[in-house]
């Protein structure tokens, strides 16, 4: 018997699959699709403590392997969530990660006191790497004092487990997941989106209304799995990993880097049945690799020298 | 119920240069799709393009008196198009759907009148079918850049829908925009008295709906179009798809097209 189940924390995860913020809605919107329950986590659209109305269209534009977003945090704010999608998230079994943004520090502890004091949140994922907006989020992301004092902040009013994003928009993102451990972080999810840009020739307008937006999808996959790697080797909390995974070789690939758990982001949007595909992928994975555990396999990665074999045998 | 289906091509029609009509093996998605429904088209395996594109649901297909798939209007503009134009029979297309909220028919003695402008006819083979299983009197205004532009117009005659066309470069119908004979056609059903029961459905180009909206406005007739806007799931994951509304008289407000649409009331669309 494979046991896929994974821990952050003090929170148990059925398997490490988790539905990545910012593409799943409030999880509620799949719920006719596919058992929630059945999903290690549900990390919902961030919401900040107000409803946002986001960016105007254009939001996306497809690139190749991948998409640009800027959606600017459009949400119904952290009162509407508690109120209108948490009863059905509860209701349908879901373990729900709240992802959390703020303009300011005291938005975020703000945000994690009403959470912590609500039913079914079994986690907070700090925000602090949406490259979309101006004000907040990104601006603690990318100083790694910003990123201790907003963790040790949260830390101090609630129990759950909580998680900061950290953006890929950084030169050493290892050190900004040392900074969140040392705050007292419960794990460290990445990677955000990363910063870019497409132009329409003819026009020489930019296709995004907001000039810029965050490249996810398989096209990052490989820098996402490198810096998994590096955050992996540079903390002793748990990280989950994301960028680009669609499918379960490419989930496998980033626990095997060190990702304890994996979000689902992107892929998501081309195919909202994916996640029994991946699931029925890693366990047949585990048997054919004859490993008990999913645990055993995170961070399992074989970095012996192929000379060295060669030579010794 | 949403399904994910691996069509079958079971045949491309070329109507033209640009337009064809592909049909898809897809009975479990084409049983249950209402008028203005849309799916989520993938062709090809490969990750570009990586994202699905939406495509209104055109005709339902039977054969036998059984429902044998679905066919979708497309009209080559990119990389998805061109890959449905190109397909042949045999071919696997992934179909994800049925999705979005669809038109609502009006019953006799209201009439209904349909405006479609280029490829926006999409969704008015099945909503034409529905009207007329009613015995709703139905017409369609249906406008293009020209006469070569213009298809299927026997089936529509077939079925008693009566046809008012308009053509850019004027070969058929009226020359101009299609809001041309609407506009028209709106002033003299006022001025006799019969315009009263008239509901306006109206799918094509941004600014032909927010046209036909605005004249539908002037003649205190109520509209129903089907908007596009660029999706990225479908499904209301993504918020990418939004459109601005009017919600009880508040300041606009971006809602998912994807799920709130695609046919939104013409009234509580902002224009922009």
């Amino acid at each position: 018997m494979t046991d896929l189940s994974v821990q952050i924390g003090t929170l148990r995860l059925a398997n490490p699959l988790i539905a990545a913020s910012g593409c799943f809605g409030y999880g509620v919107e799949y719920a006719e699709a596919i058992d929630l329950s059945t999903l290690g986590g549900v990390a919902v659209k961030g919401l900040f403590l107000k409803e946002r109305e986001g960016h105007p269209p254009e939001r996306i534009v497809e690139t190749p392997s991948g998409m640009l977003n800027a959606i600017g945090l459009q949400g119904i704010g952290v009162h509407r969530f508690i109120r209108e999608k948490l009863p059905e998230l509860r209701g349908l079994r879901a373990t729900v990660i709240v992802n959390i943004c703020g303009s300011t520090l005291d938005e975020y502890v703000e945000l994690a006191r009403i959470l912590s004091d609500a039913e079914g949140v079994a986690a907070l994922e700090l925000n602090i790497s949406c490259p979309n907006i101006k004000e907040g989020g990104i601006t603690f992301g990318c100083s790694l004092n910003g990123t201790f004092d907003v963790v040790s902040a949260v830390k101090k009013v609630t129990q759950l487990p909580v998680i900061p994003k950290l953006t890929p928009n950084v030169t050493d993102v290892a050190s900004f997941a040392r900074a969140s451990e040392e705050a007292g972080a419960d794990a460290v999810s990445l990677v955000n989106t990363f910063l870019a840009m497409a132009i329409d020739t003819d026009t020489r307008r930019p296709k995004l209304s907001n000039i810029v937006g965050g490249l996810s999808g398989p096209a990052i996959r490989p820098i996402a799995v490198r810096m998994v790697y590096e955050c992996r080797r540079a903390v002793k909390i748990p990280v989950i990993g994301m960028g680009g995974i669609a499918s379960a070789r490419d989930a496998l690939e980033f626990i095997i880097a060190g990702a304890t758990a994996v979000q689902v982001g992107t892929a998501n949007f081309v195919d909202p049945f994916i996640w029994s595909k991946l699931l029925d992928g890693l366990a047949d994975y585990m048997r054919r690799h004859k490993i008990a555990r999913m645990s055993d396999l995170v961070g399992s990665i074989d970095t012996s020298s192929r000379e060295k074999q060669w030579i010794s045998s | 119920m949403l399904v994910d289906v691996e069509a079958r091509v079971i045949r491309n029609t070329r109507l033209s240069s640009d337009y064809n009509v592909i049909a898809l093996a897809a009975p479990e998605i084409a049983a249950n799709t209402a008028p203005g429904q849309f799916v989520m088209v993938k062709s090809g395996r490969g990750r570009d393009p990586l994202l699905r594109r939406p495509f209104s649901v055109f005709e339902v297909l039977r054969s036998d008196g059984r429902i044998e798939g679905l066919s979708l209007l497309s009209k080559r503009v990119g990389i998805t198009t061109g890959m449905l134009f190109d397909s042949v029979e045999g071919d696997v297309v992934s179909c994800l759907g049925p999705l979005g909220r669809p038109f609502e028919p009006i019953d006799p003695p209201g009439e209904a009148w349909l405006v479609a402008g280029g490829v926006g006819l999409a969704p008015f083979a099945t909503l034409g079918d529905a009207l007329i299983d009613r015995g709703t009197k139905t017409t369609l205004f249906y406008g293009a850049r020209g006469g070569s532009e213009l298809f299927y117009l026997d089936w529509f005659e077939k079925r008693g829908i009566r046809l008012v066309l308009a053509t850019e470069d004027g070969s058929i119908g009226d020359r101009g925009r299609i809001t041309v004979p609407l506009e028209r056609e709106l002033q003299a059903a006022s001025l006799s008295g019969l315009g009263s029961g008239i509901m306006i459905y109206a799918c094509g180009p941004e600014p032909m709906l927010e046209a036909v909206a605005h004249v539908a406005a002037r003649f205190k007739r109520p509209s129903q179009v089907s908007v596009e806007r660029v999706m990225g799931c479908g499904m209301g994951g993504c918020y990418s798809c939004v459109i601005p509304v009017r919600v009880a008289h508040t300041a606009h407000h971006y809602v998912r097209s994807c799920i709130a649409g695609p046919v939104f009331r013409g009234e509580d669309v902002v224009w922009d």
